[in-house]
């Protein structure tokens, strides 16, 4: 006779991550009291940077697509923000449009791309940001070619605008975190994972695997939507050129194969060391790039699973419970 | 509006555009990569180009016959060091390789030679053209180029269909595990099938120093041009690959004549058009590339 | 001669093969014989090349051969007749064969000789094999694997998808291979053909030899007891 097994959903080490997470976040909230802007700052960039690593990790990671174009939404969340801004409306009060705006541009676009094979796909995102890159200089009302900056913002006083952005970014970073786990402890989240394991056998199992895909596509384009919002609020200036580089898409595909593709810690972790490597090397420039490209490929060819994947599959660690455990 | 110029110049421009979408098309359609640092190794190519020129004093036309082997042997080794250990961990592990790898040689490139953009000194060849007519003339170096992407597809199509190797590489494209329980080192006949997309990525790198400048950012826009040119004519077919690159340079050229600043985005929408109504392209596959 | 020593093959958590020996001389036929699953195509796949066992070794007239890759133990003298023809698609009947010519051994075949064995290919060899009927296709698979001269010839499942005559056909060939002297090991489901063909047998079950001898000294109860693992052991029908 087989021995009784219990499934569930955690272990207690999980349900302590996810405590510690919560306390992370609020003592991440009092910052602003406590430290000068110059390190709110810092930790603005690195949420945006997050939040987008964790956009593109829940593409490669879950979905095997990988996209070189997210800078597409990353874009439009950005032009959003200034568009509503020049009509009067609060820049943080945009931000939710910003998602939204940049989730409903890629439900369209998906039906495009995702005729291209998932070789051919990477490309095929990169020339659709360079056309939204192309289309949008054209708006001279937009800044054109030669950016232009934000309105509505400069009757604030410098310090709270800053820590505005503070919080704006940390809700953003974890409500981008949340939306991750919940999509990836929900149905779909098993959907995604059987199709992350194997594609075809999932179908066949009658998972709705280009709908998921789409969804995941989708989501993955409001996140950076809502990463392009927060970028152009804490410069306080948008230039075409620099929004849409292809720059963002390597800082993603970095940020999220050091740490750790296909966990929602891996980006976490990625998005930690990258900080403290543009910290420690930024001003060498060029060098700075080099190393960041032989990191990744040596990262993508001896150490798939990042960082985070050599930690966790050591130690048995999960902080976010997304799996399902089995007790005899 | 010189619209028969504008088309011919799209038409030769294709040339170009089919060089480099050769060597794209042929390493997928054999090894199954797509390298997305391919626009990054022809303009490698053109620096060393200017390397050489600088130190040896050969002509630019001739360059080539340094240049090329150089970047074939260093594409076999490409293939067997990097791609195929990518390969094995996943397939689109190649992606993010060839993506890194992109990065760092445009850094590189950035440090050993400046952000300055440069062109190959062709002397009076640069404006030489032949006339045509009153409203046409062709430009000798994009015409050039042209018959250099004619004949680079031609032989490539008879080493493909005459040769052993080009036999085997075609088994080996089709079938990797049944060439290979047929007698096949297939890892070595990969790496010939890159050695030869090198090569003609180095001539497509020698036209674009010899047509236009460059710079080390150079490479991207390159191989969207040629990712854009393969997809229009048909991934699967290497003649395929000159009719997408005609098409996107007859684009460009047609958009560039409406809106002088438009020519690029003319373009993309073409093959945002393509890929919406034909996906499969203009030219039927055959099986293997 | 060709001998397998204790094969032992995993794939991923499952061990497919345990413990598996056999020798086949030459001009010798042995057939192995088993239900689905039980590894035949995995013992063939091992002795050309296609996975690594855990244990064990593959030799061939006294050599060595197991750490060689699949094109080095072709140019040793093993040819595979894969599972399912496999031939090229985008190249014509000549083509696939010339493929097979790949590692340069000597030895009595050509395209000649191929087209001398299968009378009908020689006016068809520029055809795209898409074009073949099943047959014609594992004629043109047999005989890519003959152009590579092999000393031993393993064939995966020929009468798969064949007409009965089709395949009575492709084994009437066997004897003019049988007498250059090739050592045939081929696995077939179809166990009245193999038995016909073939001077001795083994058969396999979950991956480990159940019964082993010629088609004339064994009864048709002492193979279906092996085949099917009755003999003396709870079957999974049975009480635990």
């Amino acid at each position: 006779m087989i021995a009784a097994v219990r499934v569930t959903r955690s272990r207690r080490s999980a349900l302590w991550g996810l405590i510690g997470a919560a306390v992370v976040v609020a003592l991440l909230a009092t910052l602003p009291y406590v430290v000068y802007a110059d390190v709110t700052d810092l930790l603005v960039n690195a949420f945006i940077l997050l939040v987008l690593a964790s956009m593109w990790n829940l593409l490669a990671g879950y979905c095997g697509l990988i996209s070189v174009g997210q800078q597409a939404y990353i874009g439009v969340g950005a032009y959003t923000v200034l568009l509503l801004a020049q009509t009067g409306i609060n820049p943080y009060l945009a931000i939710p449009f910003a998602v939204v705006v940049a989730g409903a541009i890629a439900v369209p676009v998906s039906f495009l791309v995702f005729r291209l094979r998932a070789e051919y796909f990477a490309i095929g995102t990169w020339v659709v940001a360079e056309v939204f890159f192309l289309i949008l200089i054209r708006f001279r009302s937009l800044g054109g070619g030669t950016g232009t900056s934000l309105p509505g913002l400069a009757l604030i006083d410098p310090v709270f605008r800053q820590a505005l952005t503070y919080w704006s970014a940390l809700v953003v970073a974890a409500a981008a975190l949340l939306a991750t786990y919940l999509l990836l402890s929900s149905r779909m989240g098993l959907d995604l994972t059987a199709i992350r394991d194997n594609e075809v056998a999932a179908r066949s199992a009658g998972v709705r695997v280009t709908w998921a895909k789409r969804v995941v596509y989708v989501v993955s384009a409001a996140g950076c939507g809502a990463g392009g919002a927060l970028l152009i609020i804490s410069q306080l200036n948008v230039l075409a050129s620099a929004i849409f580089s292809v720059g963002w898409s390597a800082k993603m595909i970095f940020v999220a194969l050091i740490g750790g593709v296909g966990s929602i810690e891996g980006p976490i972790v990625g998005t930690a060391i990258f900080t403290v490597i543009q910290q420690t090397l930024a001003q060498s420039g060029a060098w700075y790039l080099i190393l960041l490209g032989s990191l990744a490929v040596a990262v993508a060819m001896f150490l798939p699973k990042g960082i985070w994947g050599l930690v966790s599959s050591r130690f048995h660690l999960q902080v976010f419970p997304v799996g399902y455990w089995l007790h005899r | 509006m010189n619209w028969v110029n504008a088309i011919v110049q799209g038409i030769l421009l294709g040339g170009l555009y089919a060089l480099f979408a050769c060597g794209l098309s042929l390493l997928f359609g054999v090894v199954r990569v797509v390298n997305l640092a391919h626009g990054d190794f022809a303009v490698l190519a053109a620096y060393l180009a200017l390397v050489v020129i600088t130190t040896t004093h050969v002509p630019a036309l001739l360059t080539f016959v340094i240049v090329a082997p150089l970047f074939a042997l260093f594409g076999y080794g490409v293939q067997r060091l990097i791609i195929q250990k990518s390969l094995e961990v996943s397939p689109l592990t190649t992606l993010l390789v060839t993506f890194g790898l992109s990065v760092v040689i445009q850094n590189l490139l950035l440090v050993a030679a400046s952000a300055d953009s440069h062109s190959f000194d062709l002397g009076s060849l640069i404006s030489a053209s032949l006339r045509v007519s009153p409203e046409l003339s062709i430009g000798y170096v994009p015409l050039m180029i042209f018959v250099t992407a004619v004949v680079v597809l031609v032989s490539l199509q008879l080493f493909l269909s005459r040769t052993s190797i080009g036999r085997a590489i075609r088994a080996s494209a089709d079938d990797q595990e049944a060439s290979s329980i047929a007698g096949v080192n297939t890892r070595h006949v990969f790496g010939i099938a890159a050695a030869i997309a090198f090569a003609t990525v180095a001539l497509a790198g020698l036209a674009l120093g010899s047509s236009s400048s460059f710079d080390p950012s150079a490479g991207p826009s390159r191989l969207i041009f040629a990712f854009e040119a393969v997809i229009i004519g048909g991934v699967g077919s290497l003649w395929g690959t000159l009719v997408g690159g005609i098409i996107l340079g007859v684009a460009q050229a047609v958009g560039a004549q409406i809106d002088p600043s438009g020519g690029v985005l003319a373009g993309h929408l073409v093959f945002l058009a393509v890929l919406a109504l034909r996906p499969q392209g203009l030219i039927r596959a055959r099986l293997a590339i | 001669m060709l001998e397998v020593r204790n094969l032992t093959v995993r794939h991923g958590y499952l061990q497919a093969l345990t413990e598996v020996s056999l020798k086949v001389a030459p001009g010798e036929t042995l057939a192995i014989i088993g239900a689905n699953g039980a590894g035949k195509s995995t013992l063939l796949r091992s002795i050309i090349g296609l996975h690594q066992p855990t244990a064990g070794a593959i030799v061939l007239d006294g050599r060595d051969i197991t750490p060689l890759p699949p094109h080095a133990r072709v140019r040793e003298g093993i040819a595979l007749v894969p599972e399912g023809r496999r031939l090229f698609p985008s190249l014509s009947v000549e083509e696939n064969l010339l493929v097979g010519q790949t590692s340069r051994r000597s030895g009595p075949w050509s395209v000649r000789a191929i087209y001398e064995l299968f009378s009908w290919m020689g006016d068809r060899r520029h055809e795209r094999t898409v074009h073949l009927s099943g047959g014609e296709q594992q004629a043109v698979a047999i005989g890519r694997a003959l152009m590579a001269n092999p000393t031993v010839l393993l064939l995966d499942e020929l009468s798969l998808g064949l007409a009965p005559t089709m395949v009575r056909r492709i084994y009437g060939v066997f004897p003019e291979l049988v007498k250059k002297g090739m050592a045939i090991l081929l696995v077939e489901q179809d166990v009245a053909q193999a038995l016909r063909i073939a001077d001795r047998f083994q058969c396999l079950l979950e991956g480990r030899t159940t019964l082993e001898g010629k088609p004339a000294d064994t009864t048709t109860a002492k193979i279906e007891a092996a085949y099917f693992g009755l003999a003396g052991r709870a079957g999974p029908g049975s009480a635990a």
